[in-house]
């Protein structure tokens, strides 16, 4: 009996990162599978390679919420769901101009569940997982990792707290972007967090959380959708991806 | 046939009555008019008992611009008991929130309902003493006055547990609810469907201010 639970079990998995294990990655969940809970169709398992291949430098950006889910009002006329949609777009652009991998969780208005973002996520295999939000409210870039304690790899890894074999990985991550944003004189704040999708990647990931800039001695006041502010943002993010390109192995 | 002398018998008990409820009623009313009079809102159930001291209790507010909590401290009178005393420290800090010049602000000045206590079951806890869990319902006008966002809500949420573990030191977890019923988040970021470990609040040691009635 305990044979088929694990035989159906396993039609359920999804390989977080195969391919890094390949080479010997110091990333601790490389060949954990994620369990979803809630899935109510059975996600495709992708092929396994015929050997080992080269992982490949792949960045995921989730735009969040879309459709109905219009996120916070920034203003009468903003909403949020616009914001991190036009910023995507532009960091999306930047990154594959840098000839960088990027896959998008959200490519217009449309209502995405956190467990179809996780999914595309997870699937993905990406060294680096952005999930952008916007706010009204504080100065500058919040960046916010799980708030999910590390936890060992295991091989079947609850779906809830798929991250925490992630945190080391995204606290340095985190770490990258920080220096990037200081680099570009924005003001930063640094937390942990629990907002989903994120306690269900498997893979490095960070929530950023673009809020206005309030004018002090070193700043400007800009809005957050203020195109030269977003377009800083947008390169001190990408200086920070390229670098960690060469870090996270 | 009822006889006349129970009738009478009837008529004064229900005279009795009325003029009973017509007394409650105007003590009632003054009451009122007594809190209304010092700018103070009735408690919706919270009864301090006469005499008992005001002691010095730390809030932790939130800071929008950096993110950080900064103990404040308040000389309130608590009642004895314990969800009463966590409501009464909520209700504190949300007024806080809601104080001109406050650093993260909010347009209401009350939003807890209740807050429950649980134990926590032993084989949770690595420690002798697993502590409790403290589950707070959110009122929904709260919820909705929330600023959206992953700071915002992060803060409210870390604010109020660092606040409960600090002056009830044996709460070791919290869970939120809105109006009695489960939420996923507080304001669209902030996940509401886990428990939290009062720990994960830890806020940076700060001086505290002073004390301010």
């Amino acid at each position: 009996m305990r044979w088929i639970e694990a035989a159906a079990l396993l039609t359920l998995l999804v390989p977080a990162s195969a391919p890094m294990s390949a080479v010997g990655q110091t990333a601790p969940p490389t060949t954990q599978p994620v369990l979803p809970a809630q899935s109510t169709a059975a996600p495709s398992v992708p092929p396994a390679p015929a050997q080992p291949a080269q992982p490949k430098f792949v960045v995921v950006l989730d735009a969040a919420h879309g459709g109905s889910d219009s996120g916070a009002h920034l203003r009468p006329d903003l909403q949020e769901k616009d914001v991190t949609l036009t910023l995507t777009t532009r960091l999306r652009s930047t990154l594959q101009a840098h000839g960088i991998a990027v896959v998008t969780t959200r490519q217009s208005d449309a209502g995405i569940p956190a467990l179809n973002r996780a999914e595309t996520a997870n699937h993905a295999q990406a060294a680096a997982c952005l999930v952008i939000h916007a706010t009204a409210t504080g100065s500058g870039v919040h960046l916010y990792a799980s708030s999910l304690s590390p936890a060992p790899a295991v091989r079947l890894q609850p779906w809830q707290t798929a991250q925490a074999a992630w945190i080391t990985q995204s606290l340095k991550l985190e770490s990258e972007i920080d220096a990037a944003l200081a680099h570009a004189q924005i003001p930063i704040t640094l937390g942990r967090a629990s907002v989903q999708p994120m306690d269900n990647l498997a893979c490095p990931a960070i929530a950023i959380e673009v809020a206005p800039l309030v004018g002090g001695h070193v700043t400007t006041a800009r809005d957050v959708s203020d195109a030269d502010y977003q377009k800083s943002v947008v390169d001190a993010l990408v200086a920070a991806l390229d670098a960690w390109r060469s870090d996270w192995k | 046939m009822i006889s006349r002398a129970h009738k009478i018998l009837f008529m004064v008990m229900l005279l009795a009555c009325v003029i009973m409820a017509t007394f409650l009623i105007r003590l009632r009313n003054r009451a009122q008019d007594r809190l209304q009079a010092q700018g103070v809102e009735a408690p919706a159930s919270i009864a301090v008992a006469p005499g008992i001291p005001p002691r010095t209790v730390t809030l932790y507010v939130p800071n929008d611009l950096d993110g950080s909590l900064t103990a404040v401290e308040r000389s309130l009178a608590l009642p004895a008991d314990d969800n009463a005393q966590a409501r009464v420290l909520l209700d504190s800090l949300i007024e806080a929130f809601h104080a001109t010049g406050s650093t993260h602000p909010m347009s209401i000045a009350s939003g807890v309902n209740e807050v429950y206590f649980l134990p926590v079951p032993k084989s949770q806890s690595q420690s002798g003493d697993p502590g409790q869990l403290a589950v707070v319902d959110l009122s929904g006008a709260l919820a909705a006055a929330q600023p959206s966002g992953i700071e915002p809500e992060t803060l409210t949420l870390l604010s109020i547990m660092a606040t409960l573990h600090a002056n009830l030191p044996n709460i070791t977890e919290v869970h939120f609810l809105v109006d009695g019923q489960p939420h996923e988040t507080l304001a669209g970021h902030a996940d509401l469907t886990r428990t939290y470990l009062a720990s994960e609040a830890n806020p940076e040691p700060s001086p505290p201010e002073s004390p301010a009635q």
